[in-house]
C-alpha cells in the first residue's frame, strides 16, 4: 500500500480486519487541550468551543487519528444534578453520590438530554468538531447504564443493591438505559462517528463473568442495540479477557484493553470479531523518555497489530493530565515510524 | 476440625456469600477458643486468601468487598472482643485522599477489624490539610492512604512532607489503582510501602506494627 489514507479511512479500514497504510493512533486526551488555550480546567470545559478549539489545536499538533468529544466521565451525574468536583490537575470527579437512599430510586427519572446544560456544551463541541473537520473519526462517549451507578450510588451501595435488591437493580439499569440511549444518539444526531461505551463494572476485575452475565451483559445488549451508530466498549484499565466472547455479541465493534493483559493474546482471542484498542499504561506514561515511549509503542504494536484489527491507544480511555508533550510527540512519531504497514520489521 | 479446615470452610462460605455457614463455621471455631487466635487462624487466612486470589484474578472486586463486609459484621457478632474500640487513639488509621470512591478502603478496613485491628477511618474526600490535622491530633503509628486516580496518588507526597516535622511521622501506607498500575509511584511520593490488596495491607500493617493491635 503506498497512498496516505486518511484517518477516517485508516479506522474503517483496521474495523473491517485489515490493513490500513499505519496503525491508526487514539489519542484520547481530554485535558491536555486546556493547555493549549492556556486556561485552567474548569474554564476550558465551561464551554463547548473550548473544548472543540483544543481538539483541534491537539490533532494538529500530534497528527493523531480522532477527535474526542468528551468532557469528562461524571458528566451524566452532572446533568442528574449530581455533584461534581472541578479540580486544576486532573478530571472533574464525582462528589457525594446523588442517591444517599436506594428507595429514591423508586421515583428516579433521567434528565432531558436535550435542556441539560453539560450535555448541551458537549453536543456543542462535537457540532464544531463535525463542522471544522474532515475525515477524522468523532469519538463520543458514554458511561454504561450499568457503571454509571458507581457514581450515582457509591461502588458500596451499588454493590449492596446489585446483589440484595434485585428490584431496584432493575429498576435503575430502565432508567439509567433511557438516558444512555437518548445520550449516545443525541451525540450522533451531532456528529460523533462512534460512541465509547464506559463499562469498568463488567470487567473481571469488578465481576465475574458470571455475574456478567446476568447483570453488565444483559444491560449492553439491551443498550448497545439502541445505539444507532458503532460502540467501542472500554473497561478502563479492568481485565477483559474471560468475557470476549460474550462480548463480542453484545453488539460492540470495539474493545478497549488493560494495561495489565497480554495483548497478543487478547489478539488471537478475538482477532476477525473485535478490534482492540489500547493498550499504553497512562500512569507510567507520565514518566517515559523517549526511547521507552518509542520501545512501549513497538511492543504494542507487535503484539495487537499484524492484520488489521487493532488502535493504538492508553489503556483508560483518558490519558493523564500530567503526561508531558513529550512524551506525545514521542508516541506520535513512533507510531509512525514502526506502525506502517506492512510491519516488515517485526519477521527482520 | 484443624484451624486451617475452618479457614478454608470459612473462605468458601465468604466467596459464595453464605452468611449462615461462615457464621455457623465461626461460632464453632469459638467454642471454648481464644477469640483473638480464632481471628488470627480462621478469619485473617481466609480474608488473606481471598485478597491474593483477587489479586490473580480468581476473584472478582464484588466477591472481595462481599466476603469483607460479611466477615466484619460476623465478627462483630460471634468474636465481639476481637473488635477493640476504633475512637480512642487507635495505632492505625485510613483515609481516602481527594476522592469519594471508598471501595478500596472499606474492603481494607474490613479485613483489619476482621482481623482484631482498631482502625481511625478517616473517611473519603478527605483534603491533604485536613489529613496532616487529623494524625497530629490522634498520633497513629501507621496512615493507610486509598487512591483513585494519579492527581491524588501524587498528592501524597505533600502528606509526607507535611507530616515529617515536627515527627515522629506515621508509616504512610498507600493503596489504590494508580500505585498497582505504576509500581514505582509509592517511592516517588514518599510513602513507605504499597499495598496491592487488603491481604498485603494486613501484611504490611503487621509488619510496621511489630504484632500490636
Amino acid at each position: 500500500m503506498t497512498g496516505e489514507m486518511t484517518s477516517l479511512e485508516r479506522v474503517l479500514t483496521t474495523l473491517g480486519h485489515k490493513e490500513p497504510d499505519r496503525v491508526p493512533l487514539f489519542l484520547l486526551v481530554t485535558m491536555h487541550g486546556a493547555k493549549e488555550l492556556g486556561m485552567g480546567l474548569q474554564e476550558y470545559f465551561s464551554r463547548g468551543e473550548n473544548v472543540a478549539e483544543g481538539q483541534l489545536r491537539l490533532r494538529a499538533k500530534y497528527g493523531h487519528d480522532c477527535l474526542y468529544g468528551i468532557l469528562y466521565a461524571a458528566l451524566e451525574v452532572e446533568a442528574w444534578g449530581g455533584e461534581v468536583i472541578f479540580r486544576d490537575d486532573g478530571p472533574t470527579n464525582s462528589g457525594e453520590p446523588m442517591i444517599q437512599d436506594v428507595e429514591q430510586i423508586r421515583s428516579l427519572e433521567p434528565p432531558d438530554v436535550a435542556t441539560s446544560p453539560v450535555l448541551a456544551r458537549t453536543l456543542r463541541a462535537i457540532e464544531i468538531l463535525k463542522r471544522d473537520s474532515r475525515d477524522v473519526p468523532i469519538v463520543g462517549a458514554v458511561m454504561s447504564p450499568f457503571s454509571l451507578p458507581v457514581m450515582q450510588l457509591g461502588f458500596e451501595a451499588y454493590l449492596d443493591l446489585v446483589f440484595e435488591r434485585p428490584d431496584l437493580f432493575d429498576r435503575l439499569m430502565a432508567v439509567n438505559e433511557e438516558l444512555c440511549v437518548a445520550w449516545a444518539n443525541a451525540q450522533l444526531a451531532a456528529g460523533a462517528t462512534a460512541i465509547g461505551y464506559f463499562d469498568p463494572v463488567s470487567s473481571t476485575t469488578v465481576v465475574t463473568p458470571q455475574a456478567y452475565l446476568e447483570t453488565g451483559f444483559k444491560v449492553a445488549q439491551r443498550t448497545i442495540a439502541r445505539i444507532k451508530g458503532p460502540t467501542a466498549t472500554h473497561f478502563a484499565s479492568g481485565l477483559c479477557a474471560g468475557i470476549l466472547d460474550d462480548l463480542a455479541q453484545t453488539g460492540t465493534a470495539i474493545v478497549g484493553v488493560s494495561g495489565e493483559e497480554d495483548l497478543a493474546a487478547l489478539k488471537r482471542a478475538v482477532a476477525g470479531k473485535l478490534t482492540l484498542l489500547g493498550n499504553l499504561n497512562g500512569i507510567t506514561m507520565r514518566r517515559w523518555s523517549a526511547d521507552q515511549a518509542e520501545a512501549e509503542v513497538k511492543a504494542a504494536i507487535a503484539a495487537g497489530a499484524p492484520g488489521g484489527g487493532f488502535i493504538l491507544a492508553d489503556n483508560h480511555g483518558e490519558i493523564p493530565f500530567q503526561v508531558p508533550d513529550d512524551v506525545l510527540h514521542a508516541i506520535a512519531a513512533a507510531t509512525r515510524r514502526w506502525g506502517r504497514y506492512p510491519l516488515d520489521w517485526l519477521d527482520a | 476440625m484443624a484451624a486451617d479446615d475452618r479457614a478454608r470452610s470459612f473462605e468458601r462460605a465468604l466467596l459464595a456469600m453464605d452468611r449462615v455457614g461462615a457464621r455457623d463455621t465461626l461460632l464453632v471455631a469459638a467454642e471454648g477458643a481464644d477469640t483473638l487466635a480464632v481471628a488470627e487462624s480462621v478469619v485473617a487466612p481466609a480474608l488473606e486468601r481471598i485478597g491474593d486470589d483477587w489479586e490473580r484474578g480468581a476473584v472478582s472486586l464484588a466477591q472481595l468487598y462481599m466476603a469483607g463486609r460479611i466477615a466484619e459484621q460476623i465478627v462483630s457478632e460471634v468474636l465481639p472482643q476481637v473488635r477493640p474500640a476504633d475512637g480512642e487513639r487507635p495505632l492505625l488509621a485510613i483515609a481516602v485522599l481527594e476522592d469519594h470512591h471508598a471501595l478500596g478502603k472499606r474492603l481494607v478496613l474490613s479485613a483489619l477489624r476482621s482481623s482484631g485491628h482498631a482502625v481511625a477511618d478517616y473517611g473519603h474526600g478527605v483534603t491533604v490539610e485536613r489529613l496532616v490535622q487529623r494524625c497530629r491530633e490522634d498520633g497513629p503509628r501507621v496512615l493507610l492512604i486509598s487512591t483513585l486516580m494519579l492527581p491524588a496518588a501524587l498528592r501524597v507526597r505533600e502528606v509526607v512532607d507535611r507530616l515529617a516535622l515536627p515527627g515522629p511521622p506515621p508509616v504512610v501506607i498507600v493503596g489504590g489503582a494508580p500505585f498497582r498500575l505504576d509500581p514505582e509511584l509509592w517511592r516517588e511520593v514518599g510513602a513507605d510501602a504499597a499495598g496491592a490488596n487488603s491481604a498485603e495491607a494486613i501484611e504490611l500493617v503487621d509488619r510496621f506494627m511489630g504484632g500490636a493491635r
